[in-house]
């Protein structure tokens, strides 16, 4: 961008840079760039409702209306595409400019109603700001408002009060062009026009909390935060989502030391300007039933003990059993905490007994993490996938499992990008990248992708060509070698995409059997030095390997580990004999935010705190560092990290326990250069393959559902999808199934509505993964890719 | 001597089988189209270009240049459709033209396609007039029976698929862009330009919209040429129209005539204005063009002329009131429509036409007040130019034109209803018995 | 009451003219309207399930559109044209003769469920203005009288004939032909004097638009 300040002087433009002239200052733009964005370069704002930067411009609510130097009418700037040597002229320095927008400020606010001291809106509203800047002082309407029935809602969360509203089209605009998600339309004509639903279809998108950020007035409000609070009285804090790997930058606004709404961030290389909407309203579980004091299990009983107690009693119990603790990380813990309990676990307790999959895992992903994950640098990028001529997904349905992807791929899909997933059938999501699915039994992925159609294959080989392959490929055997495999012989980048926001990281900082932080083999001498160096120990004192995923599960349930410490887990992720299993220890120690199935069998119970307490670091799907800071500083609820270094001072050990010195650590280690634990292909495992008379199952967690950090706003959790069992229609037949259907597992059964898709391979049956009514871990006792059996639903059996 | 009547698409209206495939055929229908199939498309657009055939739609844009728009060879599909949405108020020249002589639509599109190398076509016709729609669509299914429409028309190689769709009320689709938007299955909002129809237009492809009297013009130049069609009308406004005469005269109804005729002739071959009356105020073409006054009834009906006396000549469908009717009243009216037909996309049109209509109803009633007439032409002035499509430039017409020649009866109307002071009775075309 | 399964088949029928399905969305409405009397949710929803959209994409364009009603519309729908030039020349009289007359309102039915009386915008008939309208058929020239007389005829079940158009059927039938344009009366007399009022002079006249 070059600026000048004489009026068409000769400036030096990079040859693709065009020249225009807005308000007599020149301004070098690149070819294409809309008047209003010209003028936003320079500084000069131009009113503006319908316009917004991600969505098609419409032009519609004329409020942008500016001078063209030679075109006799006025025109709009946020439609105006700039040719050069143009001259723009603004309010600023055009009466014919500045005269159409007072006209459309008076038109605009003529129906609209006064009622600025009880809207959401007011203190932050375009149109009460603009108003101010180009409106009338005084109005010249006379007549009665238009009127519309007070709020109606659009769906359980959002509300509509008609009559603030515009017609500035960006909410439906954004739920069919961003969303995907075309269920909120205008409705009617003229004046009566308004912004609605079908009669019996709410807006049903994940993404619709973003309708309310965009919505230039106060039309569009949640019931979570309707007459909650007034903009000027809360302090905002930026922060990054805890809920998944996608990596949104968020806003966190609280008033008096309640959070009272979050919003989207604007961060172009990552979420743009949207979220989903547990990002935006899944917070209130931060400010309810929490765990405020240390417990203690005395007599069969936890009671409540003071922290020096606590943090004696669980040390003494974890020193007791030292090398045989299992570390359990869990998926939410910042790059930080994470990095403190491996170094707890490996320093303090001189175990490599740690593991930060809290979910269904193999010993195949664990060497695919190892080898090609630890510790990388960024490989793909969001940008990435909006460039790649092919996406190839692979057990990963980014609707549901990473929602910011999902968008960026479905904006991808809209200029050209060709989207493919291997799986039983096509998602809605899959439906709206205009994807195609490459049919594949839960479990049998990899025989699918050693054989894909040559055309996908060919595709995959084109320069940009991204695999992206999601966390639920652990639970199918082979699955992973093949994706390893088909990305060599391609040349397609490949990139992972875990579910849980805390998963990169702490696979980066360490908190992996065999993996130290930065990716360095465990087994590594130099890994090992530099390590022992940092930590001030011998190389002698790190521990050998330890076990991780099936094979320490195994350790714990044949008695060969006595102790373990927990960090949040969310049980419903896990095998249901994984968390039973913790039972039989001698001694467990969890560290939570709130009671769950891990502090009901706990010894000690240390609180923690929760993201909106502490500062810390996620890393995204991309590798991508989310760094975000305290929201509350005088929070009193210390970090895990600050918890475990209090376990660590108890056994006279010091470890840094703080972000700030954590990070120092992490600063000094650097990058790790060296060799890299090499990849271990899988076979497949045959015995998986045996599907006689049954069916497989496919499941993963859809976006809202019973997860524990969605607890509290009864709102969002009305807008969750209804638990349903798809299958094809020739499945059904097969087995006699009509309405219902009872799926059968080792663990019981569940009975569900059967919805039938036409675009799902037979022999599958699909079922939510931790629904209302069917929570498969605990309802079936077995999960994705494996044989249950289905039947029609028994009367009354209902799940 | 007064410019003489010349029927040609009227022609033979009074032949009861004319909409029949063998009426229009026994009076030389189809010739044209035999002899365009053996012309190269090219040629037929530049001799459409040289007779200087003008839009009959309202905005008198040149066809032929519209035609030579599209893109040629662009690998694309191109499209013809044609906009029968006639609801302009005061418009009613194209729903006879379906009802009496389909064929001459029909053929023309088969021409037209031909030119432009579409293979598909559309007539849009309002939803309101079933008649009209069975009519085309009979023509067309004849047509299809014929092998005048079908594939390798003719022998010639030319393929061409003729679809009849029904609209279902909405006057803004009419402007063409919103007609787009309605035949694609959408709400009939206007589309941003660029980019224009004939680049993007129906399924973002090349498109040609014409008017249907537009297309009903083609045949006849093609089968008649370039000569005989400017033997008509001036130099900027060549050839000849389908005038429809409604109001206080004597005789409403259809008169083909050229361009150029003027409206004090057009009066006479309608029989003069009802007895005892006068004119009081006139339209040349449709609620959307400014009113004219007795001083303007001698001037060529011409695009150009019409411009000079700051009106246009619109779809050239006159209506004439006589001195019984009250201008506030018939404002009011129109205003309400615009305000009815609104699409309600941009804020100058849809709010302003609410506000100047509620204004305006107050007046109606006697209730305005003197600084109400400046506040209205102020927001007239706040729609015109800076609405989205040309609706609001039309809502913004009839009342700036009225204040210029009957400011008197808006300020009587800040006391006097329109009622009083016009007995609307007497506006009636009928009287005593027939009104009970 | 549900779409039925042959007016759904009708719907794939009309969405087979066109390049694009959804581009039958019109047609295919007032197919639903010509079975229900008016637009329900269960005719939206069919529109929606043939064409795949959202039942919000078909419920915005239904309720754009004038001729879509939100009421059942019954037996006859009846339009007056009130715009300016009808309106003033009598069309005002017309609509409240027929108020009156039916016992009906602005879009709604008469409480027998016979007329549905809306008042129109211009019908592209103004050369034969006072214009009503009945199931959309032209009804040119009408007065007060005359007007009342067209219901009176309908309403002992009398055939009545259109002045440009066939005898009226019923409300479905016309929303049928919206859809199905082919009804097989194509031949109902379109044309009347008003429509030849200029070429009549010219015939006598001798005025000619030049050769033949
Ligand atoms: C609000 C509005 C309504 C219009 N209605 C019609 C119409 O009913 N018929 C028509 O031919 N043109 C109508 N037009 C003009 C069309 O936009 C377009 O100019 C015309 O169809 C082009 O055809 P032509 O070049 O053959 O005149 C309308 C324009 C506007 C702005
Ligand atoms: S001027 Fe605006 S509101 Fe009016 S019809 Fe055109 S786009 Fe719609
Ligand atoms: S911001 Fe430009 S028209 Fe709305």
């Amino acid at each position: 961008m070059t600026i000048t300040n004489e009026p068409g002087a000769d400036v030096a433009v990079p040859s693709e840079l065009i020249t225009v002239i807005v308000d007599g200052v020149a301004i070098g733009v690149p070819k294409g760039t809309l008047a209003i964005r010209a003028a936003e370069m320079l500084g000069i704002e131009i009113p503006r409702f319908c316009d917004h930067p991600l969505l098609d411009p419409v032009a519609a609510c004329r409020a942008c209306l500016v001078e063209i130097e030679g075109v006799p009418k006025p025109q709009p700037a946020c439609a105006q595409v700039v040719s050069d040597g143009m001259q723009i002229k603004t309010q600023f320095s055009s009466d014919v400019a500045r005269e159409a927008q007072e006209g459309v400020m008076e038109f605009l606010l003529l129906n609209h109603p006064l009622d600025c001291p009880v809207c959401d809106k007011g203190g932050e509203c375009p149109l009460q700001n603009q108003a101010m800047s180009v409106g009338r002082p005084e109005s010249r309407f006379t007549l009665d408002k238009r009127e519309f029935e007070k709020p109606i809602n659009v769906s359980a969360q959002i509300l509509l009060d008609r009559e603030r509203c515009v017609s500035c089209a960006r909410c439906t605009r954004f739920a069919d062009q961003i969303a995907g998600d075309p269920m909120l339309e205008l409705l009617e004509r003229g004046a009566q026009q308004q912004v609605g639903t079908a009669d019996d279809e709410p807006f049903d998108s994940y993404f619709s909390g973003n309708t309310i950020q965009i919505c230039p007035v106060g039309a569009l409000t949640s019931a979570t935060y309707r007459f909650r609070a007034r903009p000027f009285d809360l302090v905002s804090v930026p922060t990054a989502c805890e809920h998944c790997a996608s990596g949104c930058s968020l806003r966190t606004d609280y008033r008096r030391s309640t959070i009272t709404r979050r919003l989207a961030w604007d961060d172009p290389e990552v979420n743009e300007e949207w979220n989903c909407d547990k990002g935006r309203f899944a917070f209130p579980y931060m400010q309810q039933g929490r765990l405020e004091w240390p417990l203690i299990r005395e007599d069969g009983e936890l009671r409540t003990a003071s922290w020096p107690e606590a943090i004696d009693v669980a040390a003494r119990g974890l020193q007791a059993a030292g090398k045989d603790t299992a570390v359990l990380v869990g998926g939410r813990s910042t790059v930080e905490d994470a990095y403190a309990y491996q170094r707890f676990a490996r320093a303090v307790l001189g175990t490599d007994n740690i593991d930060f999959r809290a979910r269904a895992n193999s010993a195949e992903e664990h060497s695919f993490l190892a080898s090609r994950v630890a510790g990388t640098p960024v490989q793909v990028e969001y940008s990435d996938l909006e460039s790649a001529p092919t996406v190839l997904l692979v057990s990963f349905e980014p609707e549901d499992e990473s929602p910011i992807v999902f968008l960026r791929l479905r904006k991808a899909s809209r200029t050209g990008t060709r989207v493919y997933s291997v799986g039983s059938g096509t998602t809605r999501g899959l439906e709206k990248m205009a994807g195609t699915c490459i049919p594949a039994l839960p479990g049998r992925e990899a025989d699918v992708l050693a054989s894909l159609p040559a055309d996908v294959r060919d595709a995959l080989a084109e320069p940009g060509a991204v695999i992206m392959v999601g966390e639920r490929a652990a639970a199918s055997s082979g699955t992973l070698t093949a994706v390893v495999e088909l990305a060599e012989s391609t040349g397609a980048a490949l990139a992972w995409v875990p579910r849980r926001a805390g998963e990169r990281g702490a696979l980066d900082a360490g908190a992996l059997a065999g993996v130290l932080p930065g990716g360095r083999p465990l087994t590594d001498a130099i890994a090992r030095n530099s390590i022992a160096q940092a930590w001030g120990l011998a190389e002698s004192d790190l521990p050998r390997p330890g076990l991780s995923g099936v094979e320490l599960h195994d350790a714990i349930t044949e008695g060969r580990i006595s102790a373990a410490l927990v960090g949040g887990v969310e049980p419903a992720d896990y095998p249901l004999d994984a968390v039973e299993a913790l039972g039989d220890l001698d001694f467990v120690v969890s560290l939570e935010n709130h009671h769950s199935a891990v502090t009901e069998l706990a010894d000690v119970v240390l609180p923690v705190a929760v993201v909106s307490e502490k500062s810390g670091t996620f890393v995204d799907w991309e590798g991508r560092p989310r760094p975000f800071g305290q929201v509350f500083r005088d929070a009193m609820m210390g970090s895990d990290a600050y918890v475990l270094g209090m376990l660590a001072s108890a056994l006279d050990r010091a470890q840094p326990s703080t972000v700030t010195d954590i990070r120092a650590e992490l600063g000094r280690l650097g990058p790790w250069t060296g060799s890299r634990i090499p990849f271990e292909p899988a076979r497949v495992d045959s015995a998986q393959a045996d599907t006689t008379g049954e069916v497989r199952l496919d499941s993963w967690r859809l976006l809202l559902d019973l997860g524990v950090m969605q607890e509290g706003d009864p709102h969002l959790a009305a807008t969750a999808r209804p638990t349903v069992a798809r299958m094809s229609p020739g499945t059904a037949q097969r087995f006699a199934i009509g309405t219902h259907v009872r799926i059968e597992g080792p663990g019981g059964f569940v009975q569900l509505p059967v919805e039938l898709d036409e675009s799902m391979i037979d022999g599958v049956v699909w079922t939510p993964m931790n629904s209302e009514g069917c929570r498969v871990y605990r309802d079936l006792g077995v999960g994705y890719g494996h044989a249950v059996s289905i039947a029609p639903a028994t009367e009354g059996g209902s799940a | 001597m007064s410019t003489p009547l010349t029927p040609v698409i009227t022609e033979f209206w009074d032949r009861p089988d004319l909409y029949t495939l063998d009426g229009y055929r026994a009076v030389g229908g189809y010739r044209a189209l035999e002899r365009a199939l053996t012309m190269d498309p090219d040629d037929i657009i530049a001799q459409v270009k040289d007779s200087g055939l003008r839009g009959r739609g309202g905005a008198g844009f040149p066809t032929g240049m519209k035609w030579g728009f599209v893109p040629q060879g662009d690998g694309k599909p191109h499209y013809l459709v044609v906009n029968a949405d006639e609801s302009e108020p005061g418009a009613c020249k194209d729903i006879p033209i379906m009802m009496a002589n389909p064929h001459a639509l029909v053929e023309g599109v088969i021409i037209a396609s031909y030119a432009i190398r579409a293979n598909h076509a559309f007539i849009y016709i309002r939803g309101e007039v079933p008649n009209a729609i069975r009519k085309v669509e009979f023509a067309v299914k004849q047509a299809k029976e014929a092998g005048l429409i079908g594939s390798n028309i003719q022998g010639s190689g030319f393929d061409l698929d003729v679809v009849v769709h029904s609209g279902a009320g909405a006057y803004i689709c009419g402007e063409e862009t919103a007609l787009l938007d309605s035949l694609e299955g959408y709400r009939g909002q206007p589309r941003l330009k660029p980019p224009f129809p004939a680049v993007a237009g129906l399924y973002a492809s090349p498109t040609v919209i014409n008017n249907v009297e537009t297309i009903a013009n083609v045949p006849y130049i093609v089968d008649r040429g370039v000569e005989w069609f400017r033997g008509f009308g001036t130099e900027k406004s060549p050839g000849f129209k389908v005038f429809a005469v409604s109001g206080h005269v004597k005789r409403p109804g259809i008169y083909e005539a050229p361009l150029g005729i003027t409206m004090r002739e057009l009066l006479d071959y309608a029989g003069g204005m009802r007895d005892g009356s006068e004119v009081k105020f006139w339209i040349p073409g449709g609620s959307s063009v400014p009113m004219l006054t007795p001083e303007h009834l001698d001037l060529p009906l011409t695009y150009e002329s019409m411009a000079e006396a700051g009106t246009m000549l619109g779809t050239g469908t006159p209506m004439v009131f006589d001195q019984t009717t009250s201008v506030v009243k018939a404002v009011t009216r129109w205003l309400e429509f615009y305000k009815h037909e609104s699409c309600g996309k941009c804020t100058p049109c849809r709010e302003g036409t609410y506000w100047i209509t509620g204004v305006l109803e107050k007046f109606e009633h006697g209730h305005g007040q003197e600084q109400e007439m400046e506040t209205l032409t102020s927001l007239c002035s706040q729609i015109s130019g800076r609405s989205f499509c040309a609706l609001g430039d039309a809502a913004a017409t009839p009342y700036p034109a009225a204040m210029k020649y009957f400011r008197d009866e808006f300020l009587a109307a800040t006391h006097t209803s329109a009622d009083e002071q016009f007995d609307p009775v007497a506006s009636y075309v009928f009287a005593g018995a027939a009104a009970r | 009451m549900p779409i039925s399964d042959s007016t759904r088949e009708q719907m794939r029928e009309i969405a087979a003219r066109y390049p694009s399905a959804r581009s039958a969305l019109l047609p295919m409405l007032h197919l639903a309207q010509s079975e229900e009397d008016e637009i329900t949710t269960d005719g939206i929803n069919a529109c929606a399930e043939v064409l795949d959209i959202t039942p919000a994409e078909v419920t915005a364009v239904a309720t754009f559109y004038t001729m879509y009603k939100r009421e059942r519309v019954g037996k006859h729908h009846i339009g007056v044209c009130t715009n300016t030039l009808c309106g003033l020349l009598g069309g005002d009289a017309v609509w409240d003769s027929l108020v009156e007359a039916t016992g009906a309102g602005h879009n709604t039915a008469s409480p027998d469920g016979e007329f549905f009386l809306e008042r129109i915008e211009c019908q592209a008939a103004c050369t034969h203005a006072p214009v009503m309208t009945v199931d959309w058929e032209f009804m040119d020239d009408v007065t007060p009288g005359s007007a009342v007389e067209v219901i009176e005829s309908l309403r002992r079940g009398e055939s009545v004939q259109a002045t440009r158009g066939p005898a009226i059927r019923d409300f479905q039938a016309t929303e049928r032909t919206l859809a199905f344009p082919d009804d097989g009366l194509a031949d109902a007399p379109s044309v009347d004097d008003k429509m030849l009022a200029g070429l009549q002079i010219a015939k006598e006249r001798g005025m000619t638009g030049g050769n033949a």
